[in-house]
């Protein structure tokens, strides 16, 4: 019915850790996740103290997975405990970026294992609410957590008094309406609380004022999803399945031109040049990698040269000007047209604006128009050059970072494929000699 | 207050309590940041981007909106960095906004406009196409042109948190994104047009303003509102003579942005054809067209006729007129006619209250201290609709300085909203019901007392004894309803006040008594209709009345002299917190003239000595003899307000308190003057209603 993304087994070279159950079958059924070390990790945590649950997630090494990569201990440890105020638990499951698509996965196969990583949450910073915010699209997976939420209150791990630890939780879904920018945090409880999307002023963030000013965890899905993993196996395994400074394993959405797209479950600091060849089965028709996005569409473009050598990891992307972002990989290959490539990606930041900041709303029609016509082949080099231009003016001026992520990749697509730009323009030229003169303005 | 900080703005040293937001800062010393979407006492956005400067070890350019001044901060304003960024924004920008200049009302006031032309650029590199989207009108009053909207979100916001309506929404998103009114296509709110002033473009444009000049062509004239109490300025943009326009743009009286309907839009009946223009008088039965002249020689006959045979004069003095000419009026009255029935319809117990706080300092609020309480107890009145700036003040009080506020009225109140607690009582129980509160008052820091008719008589001095037995300090307010109600309360036209609140040596009748008496010989009318909801008894009378329109008391005239409405006239009025301030006159309606000037034309004609009848003149007599008026006179000649100071000392009652009463005027009706408003009738909200959820 719907498109797998999950091949009917793992790659070899994948680690298996977050994604142990999802062939299993009926493997989102809470008997199978009980059968297969469910809810054990809740139960060990609850043992621990707040400190010394945070502080193994520290030590995990864990940043978050949504995009912005922030070490998730750090931010746990931000909410103010003893503050009168309620604590509340919120999941990022707005799921937009470009490229993204796998905490979809998650949830279609294994929502239980989200549903325990957010009870480890709770007990960090003694939250007893939580909402999981999914987004409109992903109807069919509503109801999938829906289900999934209400055999965890029928079997008793969520309510009051769960399993007889003397701690209550509720969680519920909440719906998204189709907006990108709802992914945005603070966005995101703004909608949560029946407003507008559009961001909040930063500071205060949400672990000290989110959801109804109240001191809040915001993690996105594969982030809760990986805590239950850490304190079954220890805090230092996690970390050790990675890299310094980044623990543990990434679910990779390989998408684009290679054999075998799909959503892998990669270690972090996994060579590109081996997931694309074994893990993706090769370029499609033996074409050449011309460019690939890393982690999601906001993030700079790589030409093939400059992805063939790096890792998948936040450092080392980092370092190469672009960003591990959410995991989000597309496969360009020689046959992709750059021009409508960049004007693809800035039709939808355009559409997705929420139109709160001057640079950002104006500059993304703006640009959509700009590349529309650049496109068609009708423009000048001045116009090239103004690309790259009004995407630098939207560059770090705009209230959220979608400015940044509709700039970026304009700008890096333009820089490194400028070539393109010229051979349409080159292409659409019309001499002006032998047309009669209509107006003289000279007289 | 926190502890000051020192910080570095283009090289100067500065220094600002720490925590205040950088463009705050920044202003006081004289340093301009610019912005579109920060505007003072509204929700913070940081929207517009407008307002970025470079702060030394910030990874990129600050908003100064949202930065609070930290001890050691080193910022840029104009650094290349910043040049460019506001050069840029402004030309994105201008992107969708359509170059409307050579047709849009806001030309000469615009705010993107004097951006551009500071910090733009030459020209645009834009060459697509622009989104086009129809101008549409939400109401008489309010026209929205989509494209030219630059989502500054101002209106949004003080229709919201200002005015407490939320009339206005945002739709769409991104690019598309528009301001949109609460029923869709149109507006249903107070129309006070406080969005179209507030608006820094020509998105929003006035109805009754558009396409009839440019601002530079108007003269401005500073004046005070002529509707309700509570002495709004509003300035008054004149041209041929004809007024186009109100609004208070410059922010500059005790009204600060706030203005109603009324204050903005309701000055048309100026030029309404009904004007009165030429002395009446009655001739065979039928009122007749007459010179000045004649009217005011055949007046003055008649007066003297009357005064020398001993008759009984009934003199009906009026709520809008200003101090001076109540004042010379009751002049008029005492000492030139002899006579002390004096009056005029009373619709507060001021004299109850000035009696109840007599040997008490410090104990009137004015308009200020309703912005400052830390609570505010309003009793008996739907302020919204009848007092809408002393509301806006309570309103923006208890949301920026969270101010308790409590409120025991008859029926819902837009207050209920920020209320701690609102109590919905029948007005005779009003005083029985507050008393329930006690414990909740008695831990406010200090308490305002805003009371409506519901208190009077003997109610005033319990009222003032229980807020006493609370034990913290308290102010008040005794609400009355037009725009020169306490002057004519303060001035004396009372019947057995005078001037200041001074015991007359003789009392008078009440206008109930007057109007009543078969044995009246001469009525003398001065800006009142009173006749509108009662008959003269006495069929003999000689009836002369001064009005701006032919009402029902100046249909059973003898004598009707046209009298100058309030915009065309100068003199000083009387708010309902006791502020004083002057009106000036704007434009001149031929045929008429003011009060004051038929008083001191009769005076002549009947060779009384009464003084000087020009407005400085007895504004001087005002300062030196009527107490607590002793106000200095910079402050009003340059338009600011000078609070009264109380009487200090027992004031009697007035015989019938329960004939003080209310007119109940909502934000769309302002007695009999506002049926000559054409705006104030066309808005679908009008006539409105007291009390509605």
């Amino acid at each position: 019915m719907y498109p797998s993304l999950l091949h009917d087994s793992p790659h070899p070279s994948e680690t298996v850790v977050l994604s142990k159950r999802y062939r299993l079958p009926n493997s989102r059924s809470i008997d199978t996740y009980l059968a297969n070390d469910g809810y054990k990790a809740f139960m060990r945590a609850s043992q621990m103290s707040p400190e010394q649950i945070i502080d193994e997630v520290k030590t995990s090494n864990l940043r978050g997975r949504g995009g912005a990569g922030f070490p998730t201990g750090m931010k746990w440890s931000f909410v103010p405990r003893t503050s009168p105020k309620p604590k509340y638990i919120v999941v990022n499951a707005d799921e937009s970026e470009p490229g993204t698509c796998k905490d979809r996965v998650i949830i279609q196969y294994d929502p239980h294992q989200l549903i325990e990583g957010i009870l480890i949450a709770a007990r960090a910073v003694d939250a007893h609410r939580g909402w999981i915010y999914i987004r409109g699209e992903y109807r069919y997976l509503i109801d999938i957590m829906d289900e999934a939420l209400a055999e965890a209150y029928a079997r008793g791990w969520l309510g009051k008094n769960i399993q007889g630890t003397g701690f209550d939780f509720e969680l519920s879904s909440h719906t998204g309406a189709g907006a990108y920018e709802c992914g945005e945090e603070s966005a995101l409880l703004e909608s949560l609380e029946g407003k507008r999307g559009v961001p909040r002023i930063r500071p205060p963030f949400p672990a000290v004022s989110g959801a109804f000013q109240a001191p809040t965890i915001l993690n996105n899905v594969e982030t809760f999803a990986a805590v239950p993993s850490i304190f079954l196996m220890g805090g230092q395994a996690w970390a050790d399945l990675g890299i310094p400074k980044a623990g543990g394993t990434k679910l990779t959405c390989l998408t684009g031109h290679v054999n075998r797209p799909g959503v892998h479950e990669l270690a972090l600091g996994f060579p590109v040049r081996k997931m694309i060849e074994d893990v993706g089965g090769g370029m499609r028709g033996g074409n050449k990698l011309k460019a690939m996005i890393p982690g999601g569409s906001s993030c700079p473009v790589l030409t093939g040269e400059e992805a063939w050598e790096l890792t998948m990891d936040y450092d080392s992307m980092a370092k190469a000007k672009t960003m591990l972002g959410s995991g989000g990989v597309v496969i360009m290959d020689e046959t992709t047209d750059m021009v409508k490539a960049c004007l693809r990606i800035i039709r939808f930041y355009q559409h997705e604006s929420c139109g709160w900041c001057i640079p950002c709303r104006e500059g993304t029609l703006w640009l959509k128009k700009l590349l529309t016509r650049l496109d068609e082949g009708v423009g000048s080099a001045k116009d090239i050059d103004l690309v790259g231009d009004l995407a630098d003016n939207m560059l770090g001026r705009t209230f959220c970072p979608l400015g940044d992520a509709a700039a970026l990749p304009t700008m890096s697509i333009v820089r490194k494929f400028r070539h393109e730009f010229e051979a349409k323009l080159a292409k659409k030229a019309v001499s002006m000699a032998g047309l009669p003169q209509l107006v003289s303005i000279n007289g | 207050m926190a502890d000051p900080v020192t910080f570095t703005v283009n090289g100067k040293s500065m220094q600002a309590p720490g925590g205040t937001l950088l463009i705050d800062a920044c202003k006081r010393a004289g340093v301009e940041i610019p912005a579109f979407c920060y505007y003072e006492g509204l929700a913070l956005q940081a929207a517009c981007r407008m307002c970025l400067v470079e702060v030394e070890k910030a990874p990129k350019l600050m908003a100064g909106c949202t930065l609070p001044v930290t001890e050691g901060m080193v910022v840029h304003t104009e650094s290349p960095a910043v040049v460019k960024a506001r050069k840029t924004t402004l030309e994105f920008l201008l992107t969708n906004h359509p170059l409307d200049c050579p047709v849009c009302d806001k030309g000469g006031e615009c705010e993107l406009q004097d951006m551009v032309f500071r910090y733009g650029a030459g020209d645009s590199r834009f060459t697509e196409i622009k989104h086009h989207v129809d101008e549409k009108q939400w109401s008489p009053v309010v026209y929205f042109d989509a494209p030219r909207c630059i989502l500054c979100y101002r209106c949004v916001r003080i229709c919201d948190e200002g005015l407490g309506v939320k009339a206005l929404g945002v739709t769409n998103r991104g690019a598309y994104s528009e301001i949109t009114p609460n029923l869709g296509d149109h507006l249903e709110c107070d129309e006070c047009g406080a969005c179209i002033d507030i608006c820094p473009v020509g998105a929003l444009t006035s109805g009754i303003y558009r396409y009839q000049t440019r601002p530079w062509e108007m003269e401005h004239v500073a004046t005070i509102c002529t509707h309700c109490s509570n002495g709004c300025k509003t300035t008054l943009g004149v041209k041929n003579d004809q007024i186009l326009r109100g609004n208070n743009r410059d922010r500059s009286g005790i009204n600060g942005e706030f203005l109603c309907i009324k204050g903005r839009y309701a000055f048309d009946f100026v030029e309404h054809a009904e004007r009165l223009q030429s002395p009446l008088m009655r001739v065979n039965g039928k009122l007749e067209e007459v010179s000045w002249s004649k009217a005011l020689s055949f007046v003055a006959q008649r007066f003297s006729e009357i005064k020398a045979a001993g008759g009984k004069f009934g003199v009906i003095g009026s709520e809008h007129t200003t101090n001076e000419e109540n004042y010379y009026l009751q002049k008029f009255a005492r000492q030139g006619l002899g006579t002390p029935h004096i009056d005029h319809r009373r619709s507060g117990d001021l004299p109850a209250l000035l009696d109840a706080l007599s040997s008490k300092q410090n104990t009137l609020a004015t308009t200020a201290d309703l912005y400052n309480a830390k609570g505010v107890l309003i009793i008996g009145s739907d302020l919204s609709q009848q007092h809408p700036f002393l509301a806006y003040q309570i309103r923006s009080d208890a949301r920026l300085h969270q101010a308790k506020v409590f409120t025991v009225t008859e029926g819902p109140v837009r207050e209920d909203k920020v209320a701690t607690k609102a109590i919905r009582a029948a007005a005779a129980d009003h005083l029985a019901t507050l008393k329930t509160l006690a414990d909740d008052l008695k831990s406010i820091g200090d308490l305002i007392v805003v009371f409506g008719d519901s208190i009077k008589g003997a109610a005033v001095a319990e009222l003032v004894a229980f807020i006493d037995s609370l034990g913290i300090p308290a102010k008040y307010v005794c609400l009355v309803d037009y725009s020169n109600s306490r002057g004519a309360s303060d001035m004396g036209l009372l019947p057995y006040l005078g001037p200041g609140y001074h015991v007359s040596q003789q009392p008078g009748m009440s206008m109930s008594e007057m109007l009543a008496d078969a044995a009246l010989d001469a009525l003398w009318v001065v800006g009142s209709n009173p006749l509108k909801n009662a008959t003269l008894a006495s069929p003999k009378a000689f009836v002369v009345v001064q009005d701006i329109f032919l009402s029902e008391t100046a249909q059973r005239a003898d004598v009707v002299l046209p009298a100058a409405s309030a915009y065309e006239k100068s003199g000083t009025v009387t708010n309902v917190c006791g502020e004083v301030q002057r009106i000036r006159k704007a434009v001149s309606v031929m045929g008429t003239k003011a009060d004051l000037d038929i008083f001191g034309l009769l005076a002549r004609a009947m060779r009384l000595e009464l003084g000087q009848a020009t407005p400085d003149k007895v504004l001087e007599e005002i300062r030196s003899t009527v107490h607590g008026y002793n106000v200095p006179l910079p402050v009003i000649a340059t338009g600011g307000a000078a609070m009264t100071a109380p009487v200090n000392g027992r004031v009697p009652a007035a015989a019938h308190p329960q004939a003080i009463q209310s007119a109940r005027d909502t934000l769309f009706t302002s007695g009999s003057l506002g049926r000559y408003s054409k705006t104030l009738n066309a808005v679908l909200e009008s006539p409105g209603g007291l009390y509605k959820p």
